[in-house]
Order: structure tokens, then sequence, then C-alpha cells
């Protein structure tokens, strides 16, 4: 949160010696606050407040980037607590959890398929962000295999979790020159991990079930010069966790409390019961995780939950859109259909990938409607016979089929009278209400 | 260090509505359901406590659904050719609330007639002792022609007849304050369009506690993000103290989600969606817990499944936590 003029003022030597320019030292305070004017125009202010002034610079929710090898996560810099506010801007990182004690050949079958996972959603390929590595057989040797055997598996970040220093320092020898996240201090062996991310520059999570332990923690680790933090308030249930990430969230953007201005870790994982775990993963990405760590991997759960991330994250002020004109769907030729919609990155794409599915040629022809669903355009007034009947004609699409047929959908079928009389010389045909039934009407009624 | 966590104090509170009359009350249900009653956002116990749980309603239809998915026909078996039946079937689930869709047509493709209405309801309510809502195909005019002699043959139960929009809200009202019954208004995904609609309600002096409001989602992957921050906006004014927002707010993710091809369809499917039946229950499952955070006092939900899962999710989220 930035400081207002009086928060700088009260810092500034409060001389109005005129030297930076200005009559007073609260005028030039009230010009540093609405960034008119830099700091070190002022020639007096103390260290200290140099130091204050920076800090306050800085986001309530520091960034953590974690990168590998062209692949990277970023967490943090957000903002609001509610994305109507304005909109969440980097989406939580979803990693898939291997323990050290499972077998290697496990490890390598879980992995790749896990790395190498895309699924499509409104023409955008969503993919998971990285792996953890957990330590559970409490042996260096077997914890730094396991780390190697991911890595030679995937080029995606990773999270390394081990209690014990030794540990951790094996686990992070077998992918030296890396920057992972690793997880965790705890007040127990803080200053060990210091060392090893310092060493490493690796973000560290820390772990604590007070808040105020884990603000200690981090103030010291960041006396230590440690600043790429991830906090685990260590919370496992829906409740708890929900109560917690919302009141360090709070605590950073409200109070500007920089000790527990950090994203936040969240494992799912550890669900008691293994139905919860997609429920806890969809709430840590709504209420504010910044990197999640899940124990499955399991198309049908992780597809929602990256589904889920697009949509919490979107932007509520611009509705994704496509491009209106002319699409071409598998090759169509000037016997085929023209099929009409709406500019809605959903409805486009629910239309688009049902036909292209099929394998049925046809020209899609995508009228602006402002980016609104077909029902929402036609209610709004953005989706009549008028429009269709200009994109109709900006696109030419009449010079290039020979049987001038077009389909509406057939939620608007009330628009097929008025589309006769826009376009008298088109065959307007009313198509089924939802996408999934295109191709069978296709087949059958054209 | 002392870490002092901000709490949120609010001036406004969110109405408490109860469903369902027993004997004493008038009614014939075994027991009733009350939502709402809030006085800070949702599970935050440690401001205020959660004065009611949300609630979880599973919805049946008067006659088999022609467009429901496969998984779902399977599950509920038989039960779907009775509405007497599948009201059992659904309270053994674990629903705490019945809600009755009227279909628009009968087996026999002609208009769903009052007669039939009023039957199915009747039968539902002879054979569960849940808190029943009834909800009308949505075509104005035959919502009323079915709603009105639904209510009057229900007099006093305290059902909720649905959806009173803005075309049709005047004759539901009526009905509803004439025959002891409660409403749910539905307005689409905006918060002044469900400010307005409170108001048209209310000047027809409906007491507010028989008003839910329904101010309609998507599901997830097909509009859930909209309908998730209305109800966040919808919730914060009530708080705020905004009386046309103080309802307690039901929706339909069962519905929305559904309708979703994920978990509609099971064929023809990208491999990369995985297993039909678990990523359908998932994806009904993850829309209403998003939407239970977000401020939702009744989700309606269509798997049984389902229905288990959110109510863990619940019970969780309803557990005070000692350590926070
Ligand atoms: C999300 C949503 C919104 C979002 C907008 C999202 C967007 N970018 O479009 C917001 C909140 C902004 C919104 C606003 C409004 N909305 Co709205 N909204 C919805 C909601 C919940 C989902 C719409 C959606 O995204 N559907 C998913 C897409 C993929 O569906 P689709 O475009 O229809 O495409 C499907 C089919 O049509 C078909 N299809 C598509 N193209 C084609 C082509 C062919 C050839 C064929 C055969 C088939 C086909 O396939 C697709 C998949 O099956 C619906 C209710 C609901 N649950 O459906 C209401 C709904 C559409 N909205 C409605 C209304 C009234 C409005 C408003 C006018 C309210 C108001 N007065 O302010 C405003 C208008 C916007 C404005 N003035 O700026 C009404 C429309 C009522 C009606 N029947 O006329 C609905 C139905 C809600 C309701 N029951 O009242 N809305
Ligand atoms: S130069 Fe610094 S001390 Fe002097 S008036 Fe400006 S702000 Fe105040």
């Amino acid at each position: 949160m930035p400081l207002t003029g009086i928060q700088i003022y009260k810092l500034l030597p409060k001389t109005n010696c005129k030297d930076c320019g200005l009559p007073t030292c609260l005028a030039f305070a009230m010009k540093l606050a609405a960034k008119q004017m830099e700091l070190s125009t002022c020639p007096h202010v103390s260290p200290d407040a140099k130091s204050q002034l920076a800090d306050a610079a800085e986001p309530p929710v520091r960034l953590v980037t974690l990168k590998a090898d062209g692949h990277e996560v970023k967490s943090g810099n957000e903002t609001v607590l509610f994305r109507h506010e304005k909109t969440f801007y980097n989406k939580p990182g979803l990693f898939i959890r291997v323990q050290d004690d499972e077998a290697s050949d496990d490890i390598e079958a879980k992995v790749s398929a896990a790395d190498i996972y895309t699924v499509r959603y409104v023409g955008m390929d969503l993919t998971l962000d990285g792996f953890a590595v957990q330590s559970a057989s409490g042996d260096p040797a077997k914890f730094a295999d396991a780390v190697s055997a991911v890595r030679a598996t995937s080029h995606r970040p990773l999270i390394l979790i081990a209690r014990d220093p030794a540990i951790m320092a094996a686990g992070l020898r077998a992918i030296d020159g890396e920057s992972p996240l690793i997880y965790c201090a705890d007040a127990g062996n803080w200053n060990a991990m210091a060392d090893l991310a310092k060493q490493h520059s690796a973000a560290l999570a820390v772990c604590a079930d007070k808040l105020d332990e884990l603000a200690d923690l981090t103030s010291k680790l960041k006396t230590k010069g440690i600043n790429d933090l991830v906090l685990d308030p260590a919370t496992r249930r829906l409740g708890e966790s929900l109560i917690r990430q919302t009141q360090i969230r709070r605590l950073a953007l409200k109070k500007d409390f920089r000790p527990l201005g950090y994203p936040i870790i969240a494992f799912p994982g550890d669900a008691s019961d293994l139905t919860q775990e997609s429920a806890l993963a969809a709430q840590a990405i709504a209420k504010y995780a910044g990197f999640i760590v899940l124990n499955r991997f399991a198309p049908e759960m992780v597809y929602p939950l990256l589904v889920l991330r697009e949509n919490i994250f979107t932007d509520p002020q611009k509705p994704i859109q496509v491009q209106p004109g002319l699409y071409e769907i598998n090759d169509p030729k000037p016997g085929d259909p023209v099929l009409v919609t709406t500019n809605f990155s959903i409805t486009y794409f629910s239309v688009a990938n049902e036909v292209e599915g099929a394998g049925l040629p046809a020209w899609l022809l995508i009228v602006d409607a402002e980016g609104m669903s077909v029902l929402t355009a036609w209610a709004a007034g953005k989706f009549d016979a008028e429009r269709i009947a200009k994109a109709v004609k900006e696109t030419g699409v009449a010079n290039k089929v020979a049987r001038k047929r077009i389909v509406l959908p057939g939620h608007v079928a009330v628009l097929s009278g008025e589309l006769e009389e826009e376009l008298p010389d088109w065959d307007i045909r009313v198509g089924p209400r939802e996408a999934v039934d295109l191709p069978a009407f296709m087949k059958q009624v054209l | 260090m002392s870490v002092e966590i901000p709490k949120d104090t609010w001036s406004g509170s969110v109405r408490t509505v109860t469903l369902g009359a027993t004997a004493a009350a008038g009614g014939t249900r075994s027991h009733t359901v009350t939502v709402g009653g809030h006085k800070a956002l949702p599970f935050m116990h440690f401001e205020q406590p959660m004065a009611h749980r949300p609630a979880i309603a599973l919805e049946i239809r008067d006659r088999r659904p022609d467009d429901w998915s496969p998984l779902l026909l399977e599950v509920w078996g038989d039960a779907v050719d009775d509405p007497a039946s599948w009201a059992i079937a659904a309270e053994k689930a674990g629903a705490d609330l019945l809600v009755l869709s009227l279909s628009l047509t009968g087996l026999n493709g002609h208009p769903t007639t009052p007669e039939a209405a009023v039957a199915a309801a009747k039968a539902v309510l002879k054979t569960s002792g849940l808190p029943l809502l009834v909800f009308a195909p949505g075509q104005a005019d035959l919502d009323n022609q079915l709603l009105v002699p639904v209510a009057e043959a229900t007099k006093g139960e305290r059902l909720v007849l649905g959806i009173c929009e803005d075309k049709n809200y005047r004759t539901i009202v009526a009905t509803a304050m004439a025959n002891g019954h409660l409403i749910s208004t539905r307005t689409p995904m905006d918060v002044n369009l469900a400010k307005q609609l409170n108001i048209l309600v209310r000047d027809m002096g409906i007491p507010p506690d028989r008003v839910l409001m329904d101010p309609t989602t998507g599901a997830l992957g097909y509009g859930i993000e909209y309908g998730y921050s209305v109800m966040e906006r919808l919730r914060l004014a009530a708080l705020q103290g905004d009386g046309n927002t103080q309802s307690p707010m039901i929706v339909t993710p069962g519905t929305e989600a559904w309708k979703a091809k994920e978990a509609k369809v099971g064929q023809d499917v990208p491999a990369a969606w995985g297993d039909w039946r678990e990523r359908a229950i998932t994806w009904e499952t993850l829309t209403a817990v998003a939407l239970i955070e977000s401020g939702a006092d009744i989700v309606v939900l269509r798997h049984p499944e389902s229905l288990r899962r959110v109510r863990v999710a619940i019970d969780d989220l309803m557990t005070v936590p000692e350590t926070v």
C-alpha cells in the first residue's frame, strides 16, 4: 500500500528549507505521494527515512518468481481482496508432489504424465506448473536421487520439501545452479535454511501455525537478507485455511503489514479425505494461495482446477473475446453451410470445437457482439438481425458460398424472421440450442 | 511480534429465513431449515459466529427428464419416473431440502397441466418430510398457471415458489402471501437488477423473511466468475447495510454444471478431460464450493456424490478452528 502524503511528511526533516524547490516539506510530500517528484530531490532525507520510503514503494504482497529452463511461475503482487475490485494478477502455480520413498519408476511415470499434460480451454493450452519433491525417507541420498529423477523427467520449476537442512542440502546439490523454492524454515531450523536459501538463491517457504510466529520468522529471515519468502500458515482444512489466508491477505493489503506480505503456499494434497483435495485446491485458487501442491495427478481433477484458475483470474473488466470475422473450419467448400455466432470466446470455442471435432466443414461467421454470449448479447441488443447482416456483408461470405444457407443458434430462433428481411436471398435455418447437438444437426438436417 | 488481526465490522446483516412449516406451525414438514442471519462474510468465525450453515437442496423433477446426463439418470435409476420415489431417494442421499422442478411438457409432449403439477407436489410432500421448493418451467404464463394451484393446494407449508422474475413476480408473490409460502427471485447476474426486483416484490408487501434471492450463476468454465463476483458484491452490500440485498442467496450450480459438456457427455471428448464420472462430479462440486464461499446460503445440486462432497466441505467450513 503506498504511503499517503501525510505519512511521507512525517519522515521528512520538516525544516521547510525549500532546497527541493517547493515552499514546504508538506508540499514536497504531496508531490512524492502523487509520484510527481523523486525522493532524491530533497538532499536532507535521513538514511532511515530513505529505507522506510523505499519499503513503502514495494508491493504489499511480494512478487516471488520460480524459474527453470524456460518455465516460470510468478506469484504475489496482488492488490485486492475481491476480484471485482480490480482483478487478480498472478495465477497460483499448481505443483504435483512426489515422495522420495516412491519407486523411481513410479516417480518418473507420474512426473512425465503430468509434465506433458496440456488441455485446451477457450483456445488456450493449459498446463501444470511444476513438481514438489518431498523427503519421506529421511535419507539425504534418496532425496537427492528423487530430485534428480524428477529433474531428468521435467524441466519445470521445483519445490523441495524437507525440514532437515542436511537433507535439503543434498537435494539442492542434485540441481546445482537452480533456484527452486525450498520448504521450509521453521522455529528450529530457520538459520540453516536461510544459509541454504542464500547459497542457492532459492526462495524460502516459512511454516508456523500462529501468525505472530510466522511474522517473527519472516522478520528474522529478512534481516539475514532473504527476501523471497513464501508463507505456510500450517492450516490443512477448508475452514481454518480460508480464515488464515484471508487474515494474511488483509494484513498485507489493509494494514501494509510487511512481515506477512508474501505469497502463500497451500497443500490440498494433505487432505485427509481424498475427495476433498479438489475442493481445497479450488478454495486455494480463489482465496489467495500463490503456490498449490497437489498429491494426485488426475486429469479429471486437474482440468477443472485449471479452468477455475483461468476463470477467477480473468480481468472482470474484459471478457475474453475472439476477433469477429469469417473462420474456416475443416477446409469448407462453397457448398458448405454458414454458422453464425458471437465473439465471446467461450461461445466461439464451444461451437468451433464441436464442428472441428466432428470433422465437418463449415464457415463460421463471428459477429461482433462485444464479447458476449449468444443470449446475453441478444438480451443486450448486441446480437440482432442487423448486426448479423452487417457481418455477412463485411466478410463477403456470399462470394465464398454457392448455397446461401445460414444457421442461427437455437436460442435466438426469434431472430429468423427479421434476418429473412435483412438477407432476402439467404436460406435462414434455426440450429439446435446447444453446440453439442450441432454435428448431428449438420449431418441430418443440412 | 504480536500481530493484530484486522476484523471487519459491519452495520448490516443478512436476514434469517425459515423454509418449511411443521405441524405446530400449520404445515406437515418433519422439520424446518433456517438460512441466513449472517453478520460477517462467509465462515469468518473469528469475527462473528455463522448464524446458519449453508443448506444443500437436491433437484428432482415431476417426470423423467429428457435432457439430463446419462450419469444422473443412472445414479437415480427408476426413481426418476416418479417424483415421490425420487424424493425418498434424495432424502436418503442426505439432502436438506428438495427442489421440485416442473417440466415444460409432460411425457406426452403436451404442456404440463396444473393438475399434474399439484399431484407431483403433493406426492412429494406426502413421502418426504423435507422442506420443499417448487420451481416452474420458466415461461411466465405457464409458470403462473402452475404455481398458483400448487400454492393453494399446499397452503401453510412455507414452500418456496420460484422463479420470480421481473415478468411474472406479481402473481407469484400474491399467491405466496395468500397461502403462507416463500418466494425466490431471480435476476441475471447483476447487482442493480437484483436490487430492483427486490424493491418490486417488497412493494407488494411480502414480509422480508419470506424472500430468497437467486442472483443466477454460471458453471465452472461457463461464466462462474460472473456469478461468483456478483454474489461477493451482493453480500458485501448486504453487510454494508443495503436492505435490498439482504435476502439469503440461493443458486443452482447443479443445473449449470450438468449443462456443461464436461459434465454431461462422456464420449468423443478430449482424453485430457480424464475420467467422465469423476470429472462431472468435480465440475458440480467445485462450482458449488466456490459459490458457497462467495455467499450462497442454498445450493441446488443434482448428483448424490456431489452432495456428499459438498456436505463434507460445509462441515469443515463450519468447524470453528481453535487455532485461528
Ligand atoms: C455469464 C452471463 C452474463 C455475463 C456476460 C458474459 C458474457 N461475456 O457474455 C454478464 C454478467 C455480464 C451478463 C449480463 C447480462 N445478461 Co446474462 N447471462 C450470463 C449467463 C449466466 C451465462 C451465459 C454464458 O456465458 N453462457 C455460455 C455460452 C457458451 O453460451 P452461448 O453463448 O449461448 O452458446 C451456447 C449455445 O448458444 C450454442 N451456440 C452458440 N452459438 C451457436 C451457433 C449455432 C449455429 C448453434 C446451432 C448453436 C450455438 O452453443 C453454446 C454451447 O452450448 C446466462 C444464463 C445461463 N446460465 O445461461 C445469462 C443470460 C444470458 N443473461 C441474461 C440477461 C438478460 C443479461 C442482461 C441483459 C441483464 C441486464 N439487463 O443487465 C445483461 C446484458 C449485458 C449488458 N447489458 O452489458 C439472460 C437472457 C434472457 C433471455 N432469454 O433473453 C440470461 C439467459 C439469464 C436469465 N435467465 O435471465 N450475463
Ligand atoms: S528540501 Fe527536503 S527538507 Fe527542504 S523543504 Fe524540501 S522536503 Fe523539506
